[in-house]
């Protein structure tokens, strides 16, 4: 048996496209009250087929001209490549009829002044649905079948339209909303309005420097630069020094660091700014003491840039610690061993080899740093007070008393600016001379310890900071079982009652106020993971394995969305998606298509990571043995990839279940998310049920992983080699 | 095995990566049931070629035959080729049974039956009872032959081995090495085999492609390239030669007359125009003397390695590499011999 050719494939992609185009609802139909037919192969749940020919839509009967040359091209005899060449032509007629029709004819008639002109009427349509859908993609795999059969990605059609699908979500999902945001500042409905923009964006409460000379406040773009140099500089400070303690002293908890260094993973984000009000706020646990012993009086300095910058630094210095760690190990001994041979001591061998040989790393650091600090969106929302950075500020731009799109589009602008600038500095510049002096050759070194005062220095920073941080985390869980925080150590499991209430009589019934919450976030986070691993995996494999003109632009593509801010992510998916053809906005299906691509470089960078350790001729040895590359996908690469598989369905299970900044503009009424409910807790000053909830989600998240690293840690113990095994005999 | 066994034919085939000719405009043809080496230093486009047979590459220009079948557009999958890889490539997650049967089973024959083939051809390479284990529980040479057994499985039309010893100690290279040509006789394979050690080569092949900068040096069997090498890389790359500017001063018939500073040589011209050629003498052609007729010169290198004995002779020639038998008497360093030419293992380079 052959592997299929691609006439025969795309045949099954025809029949697909035509059955769905003649026969499946074209329009978005709402679910939510049962499928409802009525009027079927008409009205509004009807086909595309029946609803040209009836009349009310008849620019859907274009969409026969592609079908037809599809069908030309696939019963034709003839040269595969001519075919090819055809069938190819088809799909894509048919993606631009579709996707053109959709885009200019909008819920209320012609979307495009020149389109009303030149073919008068007012056709109005709805956003696609299931046929809709479909059909588009049917046409787009059509296309890549067509170019297979050119002789793209050596004639491999699984390839092709691995590819294709891949680089036509990212830029509907992508590219897309972002441009639309972009296009929103600078295009009214009147038109170009670039005056408008430029005084919008050189407005004083952008980039005023007030704060300098006067009391004044600064413009909310500085607010955010310097909120995000004062965090990126102390989370790595602070990673540096747990880095140095945890590689190069005789400090005996090394093992609970890294423990430490899941936490952020683990913890939603907003939950330290929380943790620090229920401390540090007027009526904080210390504020309390230092008000009844001392007579200090309580006051709100923990709002604004202290809070935050602390919220912030206890929040990303291990994600920094993270990073150094593999910095500080990277160093070959040897280098230092021939510096102390060379009869330099401890501290000049610190001073002038171990140290310059860590500066690409900091910088990394501070990078990463600068720009989480950038994208933080929780912290900033309960602790900002009257200081006010860039995503909080477009936040409520959209959602605020006074509604301004295009002023939330430039402010989005701004911030993808800056993390874009950020992000490009640290892959173009940094991210190459990253002095990796890991060789394959073992190194018989060892590491040198640290020089004397550089280690108590070291101890002294990190050790306040871990007790620091292991009673923030204590609080969040005792916190949700006493009566109110500060005022009154009752213990209650009234929060957890009100929260997750279950009543028994006549079967479980959940009349707590969390569950809704708590059900829709596990069903959006079980349905995205898996979704999100694989289409991160797909893409590490196509950049791994395989060589096509443009890969260099399609990496970037998958890049790109980890670089842009989630807020920026929520407003232009709001402002994208609110409309036709692609109308979403209010559904599940939205969060999950968010989390995919917001999570998706995690998997191809665990992808990537695993990939380069397996063989490239294991795929060459299933490809002469007859098997196609989807098969050598699922026989031979899976298995080796199971490790990278694990990783990121557990990380993109665990970021779904946390992230607040994109989610907070896409959430409904149906699909409330659990950390959207805790923010809203956490504003009606409910803290009690927040932190209760908060320290269900951490508890469960940890269970969570420790489970899968069980799991993981098994599968290492059964005796097979991941790495291709070293022929020697 | 049932199937018949096809050539493999290239037609003007090149391969450009780029700016990059890796195979410049080859054209060869390995008869049915040969075993064909692709020959030359690292470089020279031979594993591309090799690649290009199995289709893991595809061609820029030419075609490429398998049989009748033009294969050019084919991908790998497609083609009834398998290949034995230098490392191997053995699937770590599967036993060495299902290793074997993974070709019968993605080409979708029911477990039992793609079970049988594989034992049939484990048992073929003399590894029956070693079914079960995990390709890391193998030696090398074990996993080597469970390479050749995966690919035999499917009695595909053209095996290719890509460096198949490289991973091998010495003593075990020159066993398996003829374990390989003794199966591939037996079966009446037709076999490519790329291979960078010269001496393998002529121990295996019936007819060797040598290769040099993307194009192909000579084609020929061991015997005609050792002893008529067509080029300089040839004479150079097979066997030692010493390379030696001479004069051809006339024609006759087959033979030509060669002035070799004072000497004078008959040998057959091969087709050289009079006047300046090179010729290649090859290190045992040249025997040395302590004194009679012939080149004067000075021993200035001399190694004794049990089997022969190496020299380097300074002469008006330039400096010579000779060698002698390890049982005949050494002349040592500084020692002054006279260096005679005998009547084989001299051949004039046409090119």
């Amino acid at each position: 048996m052959k592997p299929k050719t691609a006439p025969e494939t795309a045949l099954w992609w025809l029949g697909l496209a035509i059955a769905s185009y003649c026969l499946l609802p074209w329009y978005w139909i709402d679910l939510s009250n049962g499928l409802n037919v009525t009027g079927w192969p008409v009205g509004a749940s009807g086909s595309a087929l029946a609803r040209g020919i009836a009349g009310s839509k008849p620019w859907l009967l274009t969409l026969l001209l592609p079908l037809g040359l599809a069908a030309l091209a696939l019963m034709r005899r003839g040269q595969r490549e001519h075919r090819g060449a055809l069938l190819a032509l088809a799909g894509a007629l048919g993606l631009a009829l579709l996707l053109a029709q959709g885009f200019l004819i909008g819920l209320k008639g012609w979307n495009a002044a020149w389109a009303a002109s030149l073919f008068g009427g007012n056709p109005t349509q709805d956003g696609l649905g299931f046929g809709g859908f479909l059909t588009l993609f049917c046409f787009l795999l059509l296309l890549c079948e067509g170019l297979a059969m050119r002789g793209f990605c050596r004639g491999d059609a699984f390839i092709v339209s691995a590819i294709g699908v891949i680089v036509t979500t990212i830029i509907i999902f992508v590219f897309f909303p972002v441009t639309r945001v972009l296009s929103q500042a600078v295009w009214g409905p009147e038109g170009w309005i670039f005056g408008t923009f430029i005084t919008k964006i050189t407005d004083r409460s952008i980039w005023g420097l007030d704060c300098l000379t006067s009391t004044l406040n600064c413009g909310v773009a500085w607010n955010t630069v310097f909120l995000g140099i004062f965090v990126g500089v102390m989370c790595t400070l602070l990673g540096l020094a747990f880095a140095l303690i945890a590689t190069r002293t005789r400090f005996p908890f090394k093992r609970a660091l890294t423990l430490f260094s899941v936490l952020p993973i683990i913890t939603p984000p907003f939950v330290i700014g929380l943790a620090l009000i229920l401390i540090f706020g007027r009526s904080g646990v210390v504020s309390n003491l230092l008000y009844e012993w001392f007579s200090i009086p309580r006051s709100r300095w923990i709002y604004g840039f202290t809070g935050i910058s602390i919220a912030q630094i206890l929040a990303f210095t291990p994600i920094s610690f993270m990073m150094l760690i593999g910095v500080v190990q990277g160093i070959a001994p040897s280098l230092e061993e021939a510096s102390q041979t060379l009869r330099a001591s401890r501290w000049t061998t610190f001073r002038t080899i171990t140290f310059p040989l860590l500066r690409p790393g900091l910088a990394n650091a501070f990078l990463v740093g600068f720009i989480e600090s950038l994208a933080d969106f929780g912290n900033p929302l309960v602790l900002g007070g009257n200081f006010e950075v860039l995503s909080t500020k477009i936040f409520f731009a959209v959602v605020g008393s006074a509604v301004d799109e295009s002023r939330a589009a430039i402010l989005a602008m701004v911030l993808l600016g800056f993390t874009l600038l950020a992000f490009w500095a640290q892959q173009a510049w940094i991210g190459k001379k990253v002095y990796t002096t890991v060789v394959g050759k073992g190194d018989a070194g060892l590491p040198s310890p640290l020089p004397r005062p550089i280690a108590w220095l070291c101890g002294l920073v990190t050790i306040p900071w871990v007790i620091f941080s292991l009673a923030l985390y204590a609080l969040i869980l005792v916190g949700g079982f006493v009566k109110a925080l500060g005022r009154d150590y009752t213990p209650t499991l009234q929060h957890l009652t009100t929260a997750f209430k279950i009543n028994l009589d006549g079967g479980p019934i959940f009349t707590g106020s969390a569950w809704d919450s708590l059900f829709a976030t596990l069903e959006v986070a079980l349905l995205s993971a898996p979704l999100t691993a694989a289409i991160g995996l797909m893409t590490a494999y196509l950049l791994s394995r395989q060589s096509f003109a443009g890969k260099r632009s399609f990496e970037f593509g998958t890049m790109l969305s980890f670089a842009i801010p989630g807020t920026v992510i929520g407003v232009s998916y709001i402002l994208a998606f609110n409309v036709p053809p692609f109308e979403l906005t209010g559904t599940g299906l939205i969060l999950v298509i968010c989390f995919m691509f917001r999570n998706m470089p995690v998997g191809v960078r665990a992808g990537l990571a695993t990939l380069s350790q397996i063989d490239k001729s294991l795929d060459e040895a299933s490809l002469t043995l007859g098997a196609g590359s989807a098969t050598t996908l699922r026989r031979v690469i899976l298995p080796l990839l199971r490790p990278a598989i694990l990783a990121s369905l557990v990380y993109s299970f665990v970021r779904a279940m946390t992230s607040v900044s994109a989610v907070i503009f896409l959430v409904s009424a149906k699909y409330n998310m659990a950390t959207t409910y805790i923010v809203g807790r956490v504003e009606a000053g409910e803290f009690g049920i927040a932190i209760a909830y908060s320290a269900m989600l951490i508890v469960f998240m940890l269970a969570v992983i420790l489970f899968i690293q069980l799991a993981v840690g098994e599968r290492r113990l059964g005796r097979r080699a991941l790495s291709t095994p070293m022929p020697t005999s | 095995m049932a199937k018949v066994k096809a050539p493999v034919e290239f037609r003007n085939v090149s391969k450009r990566y780029g700016a990059v000719t890796a195979v410049d405009d080859v054209s060869f043809r390995i008869p049915a049931g040969t075993l064909v080496t692709l020959l030359g230093p690292s470089g020279c486009g031979k594993t591309t070629t090799l690649r290009l047979i199995a289709g893991l590459e595809m061609a820029s220009a030419g075609r490429i035959f398998i049989g009748d079948e033009d294969v050019t557009a084919l991908s790998a999958a497609e083609r009834d080729v398998s290949m034995v890889f230098q490392s191997y490539a053995l699937f770590p997650h599967m036993s060495v049974l299902e290793n074997v049967a993974y070709g019968p089973s993605v080409q979708g024959l029911k477990k039992a039956d793609a079970e049988a083939m594989a034992a049939e051809k484990i048992r073929l390479v003399g590894l029956s009872g070693l079914e079960k284990r995990a390709p890391s529980e193998l030696s090398g040479g074990q996993q080597q032959r469970v390479a050749v057994a995966r690919a035999l499985v499917l009695e595909p039309k053209v095996l290719l081995f890509d460096e198949p010893l490289s991973n091998l100690d010495a003593k075990l290279r020159r066993r398996v090495r003829d374990d390989i040509r003794q199966l591939q006789t037996d079966l009446a394979l037709t076999v490519a085999y790329v291979t960078h050690d010269q001496e393998e080569a002529l121990a295996v092949s019936d007819e060797i492609i040598v290769m040099s900068n993307a194009k192909i040096a000579q084609i020929g069997s061991p015997h005609a390239l050792y002893e008529e090498p067509s080029n300089l890389f040839v004479a150079d790359f097979i066997g030692d030669a010493n390379i030696i500017d001479a004069t051809l001063m006339a024609c006759d018939g087959r033979l030509g007359t060669i002035q070799l500073g004072e000497m004078l040589l008959t040998l057959p011209h091969r087709g050289a125009q009079p006047g300046t050629i090179k010729i290649a003498a090859r290190p045992d052609a040249l025997t040395l003397s302590k004194d009679g007729e012939g080149l004067p010169g000075t021993v200035t290198k001399s190694s004794y390695l049990g089997k022969v004995r190496e020299y380097t002779v300074k002469t008006a020639l330039g400096d010579l590499f000779i060698t002698a038998p390890g049982r005949s008497d050494a002349f040592p360093p500084q020692s002054h011999v006279v260096v005679r030419f005998t009547n084989s293992g001299i051949v004039v380079l046409p090119h």
